[in-house]
């Protein structure tokens, strides 16, 4: 899962901060490889923008290593450190026009003004805004905005790119929109890129791996889709996407005793401790038993979501099951009973 | 919760908070030296003996002896609480009007306080004595329409010295309590409203309660200023109105008695800081500086509360009585026209000065004989008031420079830093504007005295400086707060070291309050009198001092013509500074 050490973009060992008595990043280490497009998942609070700001050096570590390219640049000033920032808000610079706010970086650096003409307007193309250059940041729409705040970041080439919920603020149709328009310049220009967000969907959607947080920990670090379909925690699988999820003591072998019943276990599902719980997403559940596993409840609610129906049935003990209909299953009345049954290897044993 | 700079960081880089800290020390330095220890030691003088320079009380016995100054203590509080009192009484609908008005309009409507507010005390008071005098204004239109016999006694006693201080206090109430209003949601009231309370129930209940900080921070602030007043009583107030500065500029200048001079001085001090003690108690001070108020609990709240709900059924009642009276388009019309008679009451004195300056008479007289530039003439052509002109025209040039300059480093220091020092710190360096201006010219003086600095214009300037620094901190801390500190750290990641980023974004970004501090400071020095009657030393005088010596002689046109010029001066930087403070 960490990628090799020749090819490793951005190395951090045991990097943590405290304020006080808080912690705010327990330590943690990470490796990023080149190109590659990591996100920061967990909800407020996780630590995963103290990791953001401790990578960029707004904020000051209280132990551990960041490490990019090779060296160590953990007492680099931010100036220096050779990485870009995509602010939430953006951070255009009000005074300044859009061409003006990406050569900014440039200008830094010292570039001749001729390559600095160029390269902003390369920058202005990538983003198809070459019309609005002369335009001042509150000229332009959120997204518009958002599109000079990713120029900015890209024209310079840093050798990482961090984003920090750049999509917070735009509606839900613009943001899946800026999510394809961004994995295009991750794919066009081959650049590192760490992203931060809470929101699960995005992060599924758009990253290579994803380093999932919780209580200033990282919680789990891997694709999308073993992180979705083998969470190892209960957490894990409680925030990425809908999961059912039964509390229970693992005997030891293919079995979980909860307060359903006794359910069979994939097998050779292991669990570091007896204390675990079983994880069954919506889409795997089916209206009658199978295997042998399986709990009953009544219906209470029927969400219907266009490419999908979903039953909201209560168990027996006040809890909650979502389970997602097949396209050719009858869909049952509201307070009906029902059986929901698994088949045993499409259950997951989580910590 | 993701964003970079997050408000309640408690620490974001110990050496950036260290670094910064370190910008307002040359401030913390200069008020040490020129505010905290001349003070300290006026205050320390009047427990020495003045002969054998040994412990004694003796000053103070002297206070206590004689019912002389303790009733001019009394005086002193006196006119302090009553102007303190008619200030928001008046202050308080003007500015709930303007806390009401359009964004855009409100700026312009404004003026009509920023002006009064920064033309000279000394030009109020002129304009006053012009307008009240025995053969002023409003007598000679008296007199002259028949509508009375003798002239009315409106100078040279309490009536005169009340209006001159209202008039110059109700800009300042207006101010201290214009951001609290601007500050209240207005919705708050229309949710009161809409869950059945009857308009001025509403009003009583929710806003003016949100609104009471403010109101005590102007209170506060107004009596503060008027306890160290002297021009106004001097110039329209007789005998029965003499107040405790007038008292200690004669123990200075006349008898040079400065051990009692101290006594006094420290008398006004305690009570100035003993309002200040009173109000933090009941509401904090940071709600001076826009913070918000503590909340009050227990029975002072319960009793309060009850207070409040009462007053607001009494004006419930009589605002339906006053609607069924007088028809609901007339009780419309109450509020803004009590407004604009408040800005008639601001402004309109002031201006009446102008055509007394282009008069062709020898006299004051109302209207004006005949038109002329000949008072104009005798005062540009006069080397006495073109000296003292040039002379205000330089030291404020340079007082404006060096207070924008403390301050706004000062300014940049406390927004960057998250110490537990900071309000202490924002407090000191509020401080000239809470102790009494003459407590600082006395100490100034003679501290300024054994530094050969009296009659100096460095003396002048360094005086100015300690008063123009709260104006300007407060103006440039007033723009960094708004200011999103998250351009500075998008710069820093863009590859700005510290000195690029201040100098590429956030002084371009900030330069509006800057030049508006500038011009604040400006003005404050030009229009500066208490610091000058006492540093000039006689010689070297500025424009306000020279006009304090001329009023004090004799009232002549020469002055009208001066007053017009201070006040043209003084607005046209006033608009230019607004002008920019507006578009930052």
């Amino acid at each position: 899962m960490t990628a090799e050490p020749n090819t490793a973009k951005l190395v951090i060992e045991g990097l943590c901060k405290r304020y006080g008595a808080t912690t705010a990043l327990e330590p943690s280490s990470l490796s990023v490889a080149a190109g590659e497009f990591l996100t920061l998942l967990g909800p407020s609070g996780s630590g995963k923008t103290t990791l953001l700001q401790l990578i960029c050096g707004l904020v000051e570590a209280s132990e551990g290593r960041v490490v990019i390219d090779g060296r160590d640049q953990s007492n680099t000033p931010v100036h220096q450190r050779d990485i870009g920032l995509v602010f939430q808000h953006y951070a255009l610079f009000p005074h300044l026009t859009v061409a003006e706010n990406i050569a900014f970086p440039l200008k830094m650096r010292g570039r001749p003004g001729a390559e600095i003409a160029q390269r902003v307007a390369a920058a202005l193309e990538m983003v198809h805004l070459g019309h609005l250059s002369a335009r001042f940041p509150r000229e332009l729409s959120g997204g518009q905005q958002q599109r000079v705040a990713l120029a900015r970041c890209f024209v310079y080439q840093p050798s990482i790119i961090l984003m920090d919920e750049p999509l917070g603020a735009l509606d839900k149709k613009l943001r899946e929109h800026m999510q394809i328009e961004i994995k295009r310049l991750h794919r066009e220009s081959g650049a590192t890129i760490v992203y931060v967000t809470h929101d699960q969907e995005e992060a599924l959607a758009m990253s290579d791996r994803i380093c999932l947080m919780n209580h200033a920990r990282i919680e789990q670090l891997g694709t999308p889709r073993e992180i979705y379909e083998r969470p190892r925690t209960a957490f894990a699988a409680d925030f990425i996407g809908i999961s059912n999820i039964f509390r229970g003591r693992w005997d030891g072998n293919g079995a979980i005793e909860t307060a359903h019943g006794r359910f069979a276990l994939p097998s050779g599902a292991r669990c570091q401790s007896s204390e675990a719980a079983l994880v069954i997403r919506p889409e795997n559940l089916h209206l009658g038993a199978r295997d042998g596993n399986a709990v009953t409840g009544r219906v209470s609610e029927i969400v219907y979501a266009g490419s999908e129906t979903r039953i909201i049935a209560a168990l027996d003990d006040g809890s909650q099951l979502v389970l997602r209909l097949g396209p050719d299953d009858a869909v049952p009345a509201i307070d009906e009973a029902i059986i929901a049954g698994w088949p045993r290897d499409k259950a997951v044993l989580v910590a | 919760m993701s964003t970079i700079s997050l408000g309640s960081a408690p620490a974001r880089r110990s050496r950036l908070r260290f670094g910064a800290l370190w910008l307002a020390v040359p401030g913390l330095l200069f008020l040490a030296v020129f505010f905290l220890y001349p003070v300290a030691q006026l205050l320390g003088l009047s427990i020495v003996d003045p002969e054998s320079k040994a412990f004694s009380t003796g000053a103070y016995q002297r206070i206590a002896a004689t019912d002389v100054y303790l009733r001019v203590l009394g005086i002193t509080f006196r006119i302090a609480g009553w102007t303190a009192l008619w200030s928001l009484l008046i202050g308080y609908p003007l500015a709930y009007w303007l806390a009401r008005l359009p964004d855009m309009f409100r700026g312009r409507m404004l003026l009509f306080v920023m002006v009064p507010f920064w033309t000279s005390y000394l030009v109020k008071t002129f304009a006053w004595m012009i307008v009240l005098g025995r053969s002023g204004i409003i007598n000679s239109l008296a007199t002259g329409s028949g509508m009375v016999e003798q002239p009315l006694p409106l100078l040279h006693n309490e009536f005169g010295v009340m209006v001159g201080m209202v008039h110059a206090m109700v800009p300042l109430a207006v101010m201290t309590m214009l951001p609290v209003m601007t500050g209240i949601d207005r919705r708050l009231v229309q949710a009161a409203q809409t869950l059945g309370a009857a308009p001025a129930r509403a009003f009583w209940l929710v806003y003016f309660k949100l609104s009471l900080p403010g109101v005590a921070a102007a209170g506060l602030l107004v009596f503060i200023s008027s306890l160290g007043f002297f021009i106004v009583p001097a110039f329209l107030g007789g005998r029965q109105q003499t107040m405790l500065a007038q008292l200690i500029i004669t123990q200075v200048q006349e008898l040079l008695n400065w051990s009692f001079a101290g006594a006094l001085s420290a008398m006004m001090l305690a009570a100035a800081l003993l309002s200040c003690v009173i109000y933090d108690r009941l509401f904090g001070l940071s709600t001076i500086a826009g913070g918000s108020a503590q909340v009050a609990t227990g029975r002072i709240r319960d009793l309060g509360l009850a207070l409040l709900g009462a007053v607001a059924t009494a004006a419930a009642r009589l605002g339906a009585l006053t609607r069924a009276l007088l028809g609901k388009r007339v009780c419309a019309l109450l509020l803004p026209g009590f407004c604009w008679l408040v800005i008639a009451f601001l402004v309109l004195p002031t201006l009446l000065v102008v055509p007394l300056a282009f008069t062709s008479s020898q006299f004051l007289e109302f209207p004006p004989p005949g038109y002329g530039l000949g008072w104009f003439q005798t005062y540009f052509g006069s080397p006495l008031w073109i000296q003292a002109t040039i002379r205000s025209f330089a030291v404020a040039f340079v007082t404006a420079f060096a207070a924008t300059a403390i301050g706004g480093f000062a300014a940049l220091a406390l927004a960057n830093s998250r110490t537990r020092w900071a309000g202490l710190i924002f407090a000191f360096f509020l401080a000239p504007m809470i102790v009494p201006r003459i407590v600082i010219a006395v100490g100034l003086f003679y501290l300024f005295a054994r530094l050969g600095l009296i009659a100096t214009d460095l003396g002048l300037v360094i005086g100015h400086t300690v008063l123009a620094i709260p104006f300007t901190l407060v103006t440039i801390a007033a723009v960094l707060k708004t200011y999103d500190q998250r351009l500075d750290q998008a710069a820093a990641t863009l590859g700005a070291n510290r000195l690029r980023t201040l100098t590429g974004v956030t002084i371009p970004l900030v330069k509006g309050g800057l030049v508006a501090a500038f011009l604040f400071a400006f003005i404050t020095s030009f229009d500066e009198l208490t610091i000058a009657i006492f540093v000039s030393g006689g010689i070297k005088t500025t424009l306000p001092k020279q006009m304090w010596d001329d009023m004090i002689l004799q009232l002549n046109p020469t002055l009208a013509a001066v007053s017009v010029v201070v006040f043209a001066v003084v607005t046209a930087m006033l608009l230019v500074a607004e002008r920019f403070r507006s578009s930052s």
